[in-house]
């Protein structure tokens, strides 16, 4: 039961263990299965009070913003888009790390993604629940939202399907729908051994109504692991297309800042970022709180360090590009905007994006810091202000020096703003916390296919 | 409730799970083992003996389709049958949309502009493909939802939810004796080796009232919700705010202007668009030199009797005798036949319809010039009409009416 007994292995040759301190099948189900037989500890109410008191005070916000308008917010010309999209893209990027490690990793057979796997994909349902809020409640008539979606409707109008705002309607939509039927596959054999073990008659009748009497049976599991397969290889480029056209609603305008080929890729190296940064996050504090650190171990998280490490230096990468095209192109209001954003109105906030995104992140090339619980934690929430601040410097920044000097104006924050902003967080902790206490963070079955012994010695499916 | 209760296998007392009623039918033979070397081996064992059974393991093993002796699986046609028709649906209605029902032009490019649908298209290809996979697998392929599958609720399943590995027999193969069963797996070291009985078929039928009587409340619920969303609710503030414009309506009081009109009178001097300027309003005579800038043809002639009958009939009457539909609410005119009003030059009619003449208003703004002209040459063929020459007649029996859509 000591953590910190497993040596990391060098030999590359050989897998890592992934569930430590010798814990047998029965063991696995035991530890992940007991937080939600348990009753609410304190520490659990502390935590929902306070994400629940953030949830409301957005509420709050959201309420008075369909009361009395948009105007409450800061964006006025010539900054348009404010808040409203810098948190959309935000959370749309929270999202992506789930994805990645549910698809992208399954596909290249990186199987310490089981332990995560889970946990990382209902992050990503529910900030993409948190992303899709703010284009609604930003549209100034949210009850009318539906017009969005192609319906045959009375003005015999349609949607404009060559607009990236439309494609946007579709990525988004899609991507949730598809992360939560990847949720939901990976989560029928768990309520099968949920069903099996409850002793409550809730519990049960519950559990029995997602399982759909799912019987572990091999010739189930034979077109099972054939979906999980399929389902993997089209979250792998649906999770790069919906960052890619989240970019295209920056990148097909032509406002100098925006008007540039590599937001595609860079966006999804910086989604992939900050999503790892928020798993990471999370993690360490789940881990603690429910016991689970011979499941979810230091190994796990150091390589998702890895991951974030180099995702950063993609991001880097990106900065650092944007600025030299701005020369290259010898375009007079491209470079005046990049020379604004490093030293103009709002330079604090491209600094602040630089030193938390590409300064500090090289802390990890240490082994010491990538296994180091407090600097990585430290890292991650660093990591997080630092990619919201980029949303902040794109979306701001390229908008606030207009192409006339007598159209320049300034974004300037109201409460409601940063009310709405705290409110999100609130939903997402909200929603992270009851699904810790209501489903297995960690997938059981897979956990248990990856333990020590659970393959046949001599099985050719290798 | 006591369906329930026995659908979901409830003690309806304690709350703890009770297992269902079973019938003296046999499903099958289960048995369990303890390692995953010893279910492959006798798994590779069975499949040589039996076709029907079933392997229950916690996890997918590694090497068990081959020693069940299972085919491919055939999951992938769904998906790219679906798939594909999604590509192809997401194609044809943008195409169709943009280029057919509702063509734009959109920063200057094609109709039909590839690259912008391709988004789309793969959008619509991928939530297809994986829908209709994952729906497909679990209804076409497994058959569920199945809770009431005769191995669920057995201490069987509740240990290969754990960490057993069980086989099951079906009794329904070819092959089947419970004996050689037993004995087989008896052999391969299985343990538990239980018989298990189909539950009691449990009836649910859909037909009884309180069912229908709560399919009606909530269709009730349904629809009254989305009638008082959609035509109540979207008219109640804050919905509304598009009503509450600072705007004066025709016709309404407005505070901000002195006399209180909420209609404002153009500034002097204010030309509208599409009117000249009249010289001679306020005049008894025209100058002699309004002239008809129209000479009376098919068209114009047909205009200026649309207008005629719109404008001057109810007073002049339809042939333009004085003779008013008006019952005397209004003072009748004189007929139009009288020697003055036939020596009227086409100035002077266009002036009156233009200016009014005693108590006839002026119908300068309700008719444009061209119509007054029009009019004015309608007249001229009415009262030609009522004093026909000879030649007139013998023209039209030469070449029919003159004009013979006057009714």
């Amino acid at each position: 039961m000591n953590s910190n007994t497993q040596e990391v292995m060098t030999d590359y040759k050989h897998e890592a263990v992934l569930v430590e301190g010798g814990l047998t099948r029965s063991d696995i189900e035991e530890f992940v299965a007991r937080p939600l037989d348990t009753k609410p500890d304190k520490k659990f109410l502390i935590a929902i009070t306070i994400s629940g008191s953030m949830l409301l005070l957005g509420a709050l916000c959201v309420g008075l913003t369909f009361w009395f308008g948009v105007g409450l917010w800061g964006n006025n010309q010539p900054v348009g888009w404010g808040f409203g999209i810098v948190n959309f893209v935000y959370w749309i990027g929270i999202g992506h790390a789930g994805t990645l490690i549910s698809a992208i990793l399954f596909l290249l057979r990186q199987r310490w993604r089981t332990g995560i796997a889970r946990f990382a994909e209902a992050m990503t349902i529910f900030a993409v629940m948190c992303a899709g809020l703010f284009p609604i409640i930003h549209m100034g008539r949210p009850w009318l939202a539906g017009y969005l979606l192609p319906y045959p409707n009375q003005h015999a109008l349609w949607p404009n399907f060559t607009s990236p705002l439309v494609w946007d309607v579709f990525a988004v939509s899609t991507y949730f729908t598809v992360s939560l039927v990847f949720w939901y596959i990976g989560l029928i054999p768990d309520f099968a051994s949920l069903r099996d073990r409850t002793k409550t008659k809730l519990k049960k009748i519950i559990y029995s109504i997602f399982s759909l009497g799912w019987r572990h049976s091999h010739r189930n599991w034979q077109h099972y692991e054939k979906a999980y397969l399929i389902l993997a290889g089209f979250a792998t480029p649906l999770v790069l297309s919906v960052h890619t056209i989240v970019s295209f609603d920056f990148a097909v305008s032509i406002v100098p800042g925006w008007h540039t080929t590599i937001f595609p890729p860079y966006f999804v190296a910086g989604a992939v970022f900050s999503g790892f940064a928020m798993v990471v996050l999370v993690l360490v504090f789940v881990r603690k709180l429910f016991n689970l650190e011979h499941i979810i171990t230091v190994t796990h998280l150091e390589r998702m360090n890895k991951i974030m490490m180099a995702t950063g230096m993609m991001v880097g990468y990106g900065y650092a590009m944007e600025f030299f095209i701005a020369w290259y192109s010898g375009n007079p209001f491209e470079q005046f905007v990049f020379i604004s954003r490093a030293l103009g109105p709002y330079a604090f906030t491209y600094w602040i994006m630089i030193s938390c995104n590409v300064i500090i992140p090289q802390l990890f090339w240490f082994k010491r810091f990538r296994r180091s619980i407090p600097v990585m934690l430290a890292i991650a929430i660093l990591v997080n202000v630092g990619m919201w601040m980029e949303r902040f410097v794109i979306v701001v920044t390229s908008l606030h020096r207009d192409f006339l000097p007598s159209s320049w104006g300034m974004f300037i924050p109201t409460l409601t703003d940063f009310g709405i902003l705290i409110g999100s967080f609130g939903l997402f902790f909200t929603l992270v916390i009851l699904f810790t206490k209501t489903l297995p963070v960690v997938s059981i079955a897979e956990v248990k296919a990856v333990s020590e012994g659970a393959q046949p010695s001599h099985g050719d499916g290798h | 409730m006591e369906r329930l209760k026995k659908f979901f296998r409830f003690n309806a007392l304690s709350g703890e799970p009770v297992p269902a009623e079973r019938t003296k039918k046999l499903f099958g033979i289960t048995a369990l083992f303890d390692t995953p070397d010893q279910i492959i081996h006798a798994a590779d064992k069975i499949s040589g003996h039996y076709k029907d059974f079933d392997v229950n393991t916690p996890y997918p093993l590694h090497g068990m389709d081959k020693a069940m002796k299972l085919k491919p699986s055939k999951l992938g046609f769904i998906t790219l049958v679906f798939g594909l028709s999604g590509t192809v649906f997401a194609l044809l209605f943008m195409g169709w949309a943009m280029t057919l029902d509702y063509p734009m032009i959109i920063g200057g490019k094609p109709f039909f502009s590839l690259p912008a649908f391709i988004p789309i298209t793969f959008e619509v290809t991928v939530l297809l493909a994986t829908l209709s996979t994952v729906i497909g697998m679990l209804t076409f392929f497994f058959n569920y939802p199945e809770n009431n599958h005769p191995l669920v609720d057995t201490p069987y399943l509740r240990s290969v939810s754990v960490d057993k590995f069980g086989i099951c027999i079906y009794a329904s193969d070819t092959h089947f004796d419970e004996g050689n069963v037993k004995n087989l797996l008896m052999e391969l070291g299985g343990k538990n080796i239980e018989l298990v009985y189909y539950p009691q078929k449990e009836s649910y039928p859909i037909f009884e009232p309180k069912f229908l009587i709560f399919l009606a409340i909530v269709a009730v619920i349904t629809s009254g919700g989305t009638y008082i969303t959609l035509n109540k609710l979207m008219y109640l503030p804050p919905f509304d705010f598009m009503l509450w414009q600072e705007k004066t309506t025709v016709q309404s009081k407005s505070h901000f202007y002195s006399d209180q009109f909420g209609m404002r009178t153009p500034v002097e001097g204010t030309v509208a668009r599409g009117f000249l300027p009249y010289m001679y309003s306020g005049l008894p005579q025209p100058a002699q030199t309004l002239v008809n800038p129209l000479l009376p043809d098919k068209e114009n002639l047909e205009l200026g009797e649309k207008k005629y009958f719109t404008f001057c009939s109810p007073c002049h009457g339809n042939y333009a005798d004085g003779d008013s539909r008006l019952n005397q609410q209004f003072p009748n005119p004189p007929s139009l036949h009288t020697d003055r009003a036939r020596n009227f030059s086409d100035g002077m009619i266009y002036h009156i319809i233009t200016n009014g003449q005693n108590i006839m208003p002026s119908y300068a703004s309700q008719i444009t010039r061209e119509e007054r002209w029009a009019i004015t040459n309608y007249i001229r063929v009415l009262q030609r009409a009522k004093n026909a020459k000879e030649t007139d007649l013998e023209f039209a029996r030469r070449h029919g009416s003159l004009y013979d859509k006057v009714d």
